[in-house]
């Protein structure tokens, strides 16, 4: 069973709500990333998402597209970040790890390899931001190899759009919370709220993330009212990036986490779907 | 260096090019929509919209009138005699859109885009720019309209367009400064992309090449294929017959395509691009994606990229901002592949001589990139016979590159 339908069975069964931090693979430092996925795992994650910096982050906003720059002005590639994801397998079994970034690394690096040494490695499953729906074919060699691939749902996706994508998603489905790039500020929690409930009218066992705009335990705690987990990105990146040196960048990532893991577990426990 | 028009796998001879894209936007392998989620409604909604609006009489009429009276269409077909026999090969005609309004062929696809732009009852107009051309021909299109326009544009490709981002802020656009990346062509359409992504409801993004997801590459060739339908027609009327090879400056593709796209099933004519080569292909300092590049995924569909092994797209190199660009439109990807076009370098140095040669023999002052074409066709004119033809696309005046030009030559004007 992939890691990521196990970590959300279990969330499931105990009425938690799931605590995903992002973070670009190399940034602030390539030694950093590994500690700091421990890091974020001992502050309450439940699953991680990595992302692959890419040069042209067309549907990332300026904190993100920093720190895509520092990772690459680093050297930071496919297969670093392959590396940095089996040593943290090494002492982490149960985390899932997900891959975030755009399509042209992968294309280039291959999809079947790529596919069979990122499960190798010990990735669960894959976000490409431009391969929606309809390009999927793309990427079918690495759901063949056993990764799910998470799509995304919009404000913009109408309701045949939302059933299709219900059917296809692996793992859970990643509901953005506004119409924009990553790192904006315009989270509005009812329509989020009446999105995330279609999702749900169609298809209830399928868990749903939801994220841009989550920045803090407020936040969080606002859409674990209606979400079976949520994503932390930007904020997170930015607070990471204003504390060198790399020693304090886990002390760093604790201190951030660890209130939003806390504000999450003082709510009610979930009803089970 | 030509095409083997009829030297080709029997497959490829058999395709018929008026027929693609497919439905999903496809040429063979290439295009499609690798665009984020947010996208892919309002995409499908300006398919649809743009569909229904190609077959509509009242919309071709209004693009039609605006063609004629407001671009100055039809561009004429001019015999460059001086040059040609300077050459001494075969004659060389200019499809002249340099003279159209705002004095590019940019213009031909804004013109369009706003009449669709309006009839989606979008508001507000944003655009990419390289050169400025573009920006330009969007400023235009949208103050004469009544609309908002933001134009995006390199940090680097402001400095070498200056007198073009002044020209958009007379027309009363807002010209937005872009510092990430590369800070060029590349850089302005991922900056224009985020605009949209946010501004969807209200905005309309006119893309101003062949490039961007699906339907941006069909609909951008369908409104510059004005320029080959008018040089098919105007080639057979002045000389009883087709030229025998026909070429154009390839940046996303959009002039070169627009000349390709009505001699595609004329087997019997040549084709050629010509892209940016900087300071040559060797030197890795060029912009020459199909020459030099491989197939990935940028801005939109697949086609040639370059990028380095990790897949990251590098930077690029050309004199000429409107060249300056690591992709290229998919159906010039899949011509490529298909063998029904070819495409060779042009450097920096080749340009800027075929540049001073047409204007000392033709009175004509081309815009560098529209010189790669200038370049290239002397090159193919070269070894062909006094009685071939070599139509070239001359797809924009060098007004805006005057400054460049003095600065590489060490003048101060
Ligand atoms: C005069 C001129 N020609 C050619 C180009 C290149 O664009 P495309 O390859 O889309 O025709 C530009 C772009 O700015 C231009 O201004």
């Amino acid at each position: 069973m992939n890691r990521i339908d196990q970590r959300f069975a279990q969330l499931q069964a105990t009425g938690r709500t799931g605590l995903i931090p992002f973070i670009t693979a190399g940034d602030p430092s390539p030694d950093s990333v590994v500690p700091l996925m421990r890091a974020l795992v001992d502050a309450g994650a439940d699953a991680i998402e990595l992302g692959v910096p890419f040069s042209d982050p067309m549907a990332d906003g300026p904190v993100i597209q920093h720190a895509s720059e520092r990772a690459l002005a680093k050297g930071v590639g496919l297969a670093q970040i392959l590396g940095w994801v089996g040593e943290f397998r090494k002492k982490d079994e149960n985390t899932p790890v997900v891959l975030m970034g755009y399509l042209n690394p992968i294309e280039i690096h291959g999809y079947a390899k790529f596919a069979s040494e990122a499960v190798a490695a010990g990735v669960d499953g894959v976000l490409l931001v431009d391969c929606p729906l309809e390009e999927s074919a793309t990427i079918k060699p690495l759901a063949d190899a056993g990764l799910h691939r998470i799509f995304l749902a919009a404000p913009t996706t109408h309701d045949a759009r939302l059933a299709a994508l219900t059917r296809e998603a692996g793992g859970f489905l990643y509901y953005v919370s506004f119409a924009g790039v990553t790192g904006a500020n315009r989270l509005d929690l009812a329509p989020v709220r009446a999105r995330v409930g279609a999702i749900k009218a169609l298809a209830p066992a399928l868990p749903v993330a939801v994220g841009f705009g989550v920045r803090d335990a407020a936040s969080a705690v606002a859409i674990a009212e209606f979400a079976d987990a949520v994503v932390i990105g930007s904020a997170l990146v930015e607070h990471l990036a204003n504390s060198s040196p790399a020693a304090a960048v886990t002390t760093a990532a604790r201190d951030f986490l660890a209130p939003i893991r806390k504000a999450l577990d003082a709510r009610p426990a979930r009803h089970a779907a | 260096m030509l095409a083997k028009p009829f030297d080709t796998a029997a497959a490829a001879a058999a395709i018929d090019y008026a027929n693609y894209p497919d439905e999903h936007g496809r040429f063979g392998d290439y295009g499609g929509l690798y665009v984020a989620e947010t996208l892919m409604e309002p995409l499908a909604e300006l398919r649809e919209a743009y569909l229904r609006l190609r077959q509509d009489p009242d919309f071709i009429a209004e693009l039609d009138r605006d063609l004629k009276h407001y671009v100055g269409r039809p561009s004429p077909i001019y015999h460059a005699e001086r040059l040609s026999k300077k050459v001494g090969g075969a004659q060389i005609l200019f499809k002249r859109e340099d003279l159209n309004h705002t004095g590019a062929h940019k213009i031909n696809n804004t013109v369009g885009q706003a009449l669709v732009a309006r009839r989606m009852g979008k508001r507000r107009i944003i655009a990419e720019t390289g050169a400025g051309q573009h920006g330009v021909a969007s400023a235009t299109v949208a103050t004469r309209m009544g609309l908002d326009c933001v134009v995006y544009m390199g940090a680097v490709d402001i400095e070498r367009q200056k007198i073009n981002v002044y020209r958009m802020k007379l027309l009363g656009a807002e010209v937005v400064p872009v510092t990430s990346g590369s800070q060029t062509l590349k850089d302005a359409l991922n900056e224009a992309m985020r605009d949209w992504v946010t501004n969807v409801a209200d905005t309309f993004y006119i893309i101003g090449t062949v490039a961007g997801p699906h339907p941006y590459p069909m609909m951008v060739r369908d409104f510059n294929a004005i320029v080959g339908r008018e040089a098919r027609a105007q080639m057979l009327e002045q000389y009883g017959r087709l030229p025998d090879v026909i070429t154009a400056c390839v940046g996303g593709g959009s002039n070169a395509i627009g000349l390709f796209h009505a001699f595609l099933n004329d087997r019997g004519v040549a084709i050629v691009g010509a892209e940016a080569a900087g300071d040559g292909i060797e030197t890795g300092r060029h912009a020459a994606s199909l020459a030099a590049g491989r197939p990935g995924v940028l801005h939109g569909n697949r086609t040639y990229v370059i990028c380095n092994d990790d897949g990251q797209i590098t930077e690029t190199h050309s004199i000429s901002a409107g060249l300056d660009y690591p992709g290229v439109g998919p159906e010039h990807a899949w011509l490529k592949d298909t063998g029904r076009a070819s495409y060779v370098g042009i450097t920096d140095d080749e340009a800027l001589a075929a540049f001073h040669e047409l204007a000392r023999s033709e009175g004509i002052l081309a815009a560098l990139e529209s010189s790669h074409a200038v370049a290239q066709g002397i090159k193919l004119a070269r070894d062909l016979p006094k009685d071939r033809l070599v139509l070239v696309n001359l797809s924009g005046r060098g007004d805006k590159d005057v400054h460049t030009i003095a600065a590489r030559e060490g003048i101060a004007l």
